[in-house]
């Protein structure tokens, strides 16, 4: 979600492997897959109601009764952090995979096309990157007004430009290909050597720096939710609690910390999972 | 040699006057200067037909337009000038439902085993899907053909799961050529289609080629710059140089009786196994002229032995010289010039 480069090919935490699977897959799978359940079900898992004061305990540090402290209200930071998960999961799915289905089908068939289409594309590349992403999302939801929807629009305006840059790079050089040629003389149209001959050979990538645009998406709605644009309080999102917790950080750190680590372990789970995917995925020569 | 190098009637195949250029990037200096855009002359007007049922060799050097040619042939190329008939239509002009069946017609295998083939496509989801797009069958009677084109090229019934990667340059290419015989063509362009194996490999893939010609008649269009292999497999061959025929005829008539001077030193050029046979003689003079700024007259000018003033100012045609075999050089007008092969012509392969 900010300048992108493309994924690393092979890094020194995919060699190492677990019944045939890269270890970082099975790693970042289990952080993703509970990070899901708790998005989904963390009642069963928060020991309190996330929003229930409790004026007797006020900024109380971490104890048994509250192990990760509670906050100015009296809240239980550590069932904010569980209740948390449902928003910002939501955010890195929501956020992402919109823009995911869009890039990947214009970069496809701007990749094949070239020409004019390519040197259109070129250009919003340029008027993309060339502004950091979060002045342009800010920038874009100071217009349309702070919230969750909004925001999901302006990641969606930018974030699709990532992916079908990606995919066209790609595409670009598998349509040169014999086997792209072997296509053509079959007769085979376009679109057909597109998407069913092409694109499974240029998709890798886009799926994972996916899964980085997930955990960037996470610290992208942190950021705005921190900022005031995103998510709004009372609700328990990390950003927002991290917002909460700046004014005590000298004598309540647990306010803000303890998210902070929330979205670090969550955004490691997505790189980790991304990782192994692509070493998952490296096609076999 | 079966007999088929006569051949009445229309040929299947004719290229007529074909010339491609592929434009060059200009840069931004030339384009300021307004100066033309430069270009690789690739072919440059070249004539040739294809009759049923033969194979015709196409050989040359790198570089001098054989493979765009083939391409071409197919339609993965739109020539600049000139046309393409595939039984007297124009290729170039066929739309939809006419094209998609000259490209069952005309199909094409690749020289590289390793890019030819979708790697993310098991062999069964290659040769059915060519088999399901063209409708070669009803769809529940594919698994049969599948394995019966798997027969056809000696490949084994559990090929059919399994993915390129887990064959080797040889199998590959048996791949490729079941995926071309899938949609039933009547011509087969095959664009240096061994010169990326083994030696060994090579014979096992040309000799199957043959056998398939003769079990479905078919027409091949063979390029390769192997000229032992073009004499073993092709009824007629034509030499290609700087994007041009200069000499076609029958086999046996062109590596024997050749009637070019470039011919004459591509043959002299093809090493020779017996030491007692080899020479020194420099088999031509010189390096191959960019394709971007062609020799004015004959285009072997620069090269050629036998070189005289005509051949600067006069390109010559590719005139018919007796018995089918024709070739693009002045000094054929007065019969042919000596040929001295420092190797007997004698033992096809």
């Amino acid at each position: 979600m900010r300048a992108i480069e493309a994924p690393p090919q092979r890094s020194w935490r995919s060699r190492f492997k677990v019944a045939g699977l890269p270890a970082t897959l099975i790693v970042g799978g289990l952080v993703l897959f509970a990070s899901l359940v708790l998005a989904v079900v963390p009642s069963l898992f928060a020991p309190y109601d996330p929003a229930a004061m409790d004026y007797n305990s006020i900024l109380a540090a971490p104890s048994l009764a509250h192990p990760f402290g509670t906050d100015s209200f009296g809240r239980d930071v550590l069932s904010r952090v569980i209740h948390a998960y449902t928003i910002d999961m939501q955010i890195a799915v929501f956020a992402t995979t919109g823009p995911l289905i869009v890039g990947v089908i214009v970069g496809a068939l701007v990749g094949y096309a070239g020409g004019l289409a390519e040197s259109i594309f070129g250009r919003i590349v340029d008027a993309v990157i060339s502004f950091p992403q979060l002045v342009l999302v800010i920038a874009i939801v100071a217009v349309l007004g702070p919230g969750l929807t909004n925001m999901y629009i302006a990641v969606g305006v930018i974030d699709w430009v990532f992916f079908a840059r990606l995919v066209s790079g790609e595409v670009k050089v598998q349509k040169r290909l014999d086997y792209a040629d072997a296509g053509r003389a079959m007769g085979y149209t376009p679109m057909r050597i597109i998407f069913r001959h092409l694109l499974p050979n240029a998709i890798t990538p886009a799926i994972v720096y996916w899964m980085t645009d997930m955990a960037l998406a996470i610290l992208l709605g942190s950021s705005l939710g921190y900022l005031g644009l995103g998510a709004q309080p009372p609700a328990a999102e990390w950003g927002v609690q991290i917002a909460d917790g700046k004014n005590f950080m000298a004598t309540a750190w647990w306010i803000s910390v303890f998210p902070g680590i929330a979205i670090v372990v969550t955004g490691l789970g997505f790189s980790l999972f991304g990782d192994g995917l692509a070493e998952l995925m490296r096609t076999k020569k | 040699m079966s007999a088929m190098t006569n051949h009445p009637g229309a040929p299947l195949i004719s290229v007529e006057a074909l010339e491609k250029r592929f434009a060059m990037r200009q840069t931004i200096v030339g384009r300021i200067a307004g100066r033309l855009p430069l270009a690789v002359h690739a072919l440059n007007g070249v004539d040739l037909a294809v009759h049923r049922g033969e194979t015709l060799g196409i050989v040359g050097e790198s570089g001098c337009g054989k493979s765009t040619l083939a391409r071409c042939l197919v339609r993965l190329l739109e020539p600049n000038e000139g046309r393409v008939r595939f039984e007297g239509r124009d290729i170039g002009e066929l739309r939809g439902g006419e094209r998609r069946a000259f490209n069952r017609r005309v199909q094409m295998i690749f020289q590289d085993p390793y890019s030819s083939l979708n790697p993310r496509m098991t062999v069964r989801q290659i040769l059915g899907e060519a088999l399901s797009v063209h409708r070669m069958r009803p769809k529940a009677e594919i698994p049969v053909r599948i394995a019966e084109l798997l027969d056809l090229v000696r490949l084994p019934q559990d090929a059919a799961g399994r993915y390129p990667h887990e064959f080797s340059g040889g199998q590959r290419q048996r791949i490729g050529i079941a995926r071309a015989l899938a949609v039933e063509p009547d011509v087969l362009v095959a664009d240096e289609l061994v010169s990326a194996l083994d030696v060994s490999v090579q014979a096992q893939v040309v000799n199957l080629l043959l056998q398939l010609q003769d079990e479905l008649q078919l027409t091949i269009v063979f390029v390769a710059h192997d000229l032992r292999l073009v004499r073993h497999i092709s009824h007629r061959v034509a030499v290609m140089y700087l994007g041009k025929v200069i000499e076609i005829g029958p086999t046996e008539a062109l590596f024997s009786a050749p009637r070019h001077p470039y011919t004459m030193a591509l043959l002299d050029a093809a090493p020779e196994l017996d030491p007692g046979r080899r020479t020194r003689r420099a088999a031509t003079r010189g390096e191959l002229p960019s394709p971007v700024d062609l020799p004015g007259g004959c285009l072997f000018n620069t090269r050629c032995p036998h070189v005289f003033e005509r051949c600067q100012v006069e390109r010559p045609l590719l005139a018919e010289r007796g018995g089918d075999h024709r070739a693009a050089c002045h000094l054929a007008d007065f019969g042919t010039p000596a040929f001295e092969p420092s190797f007997t012509a004698a033992e096809p392969a």
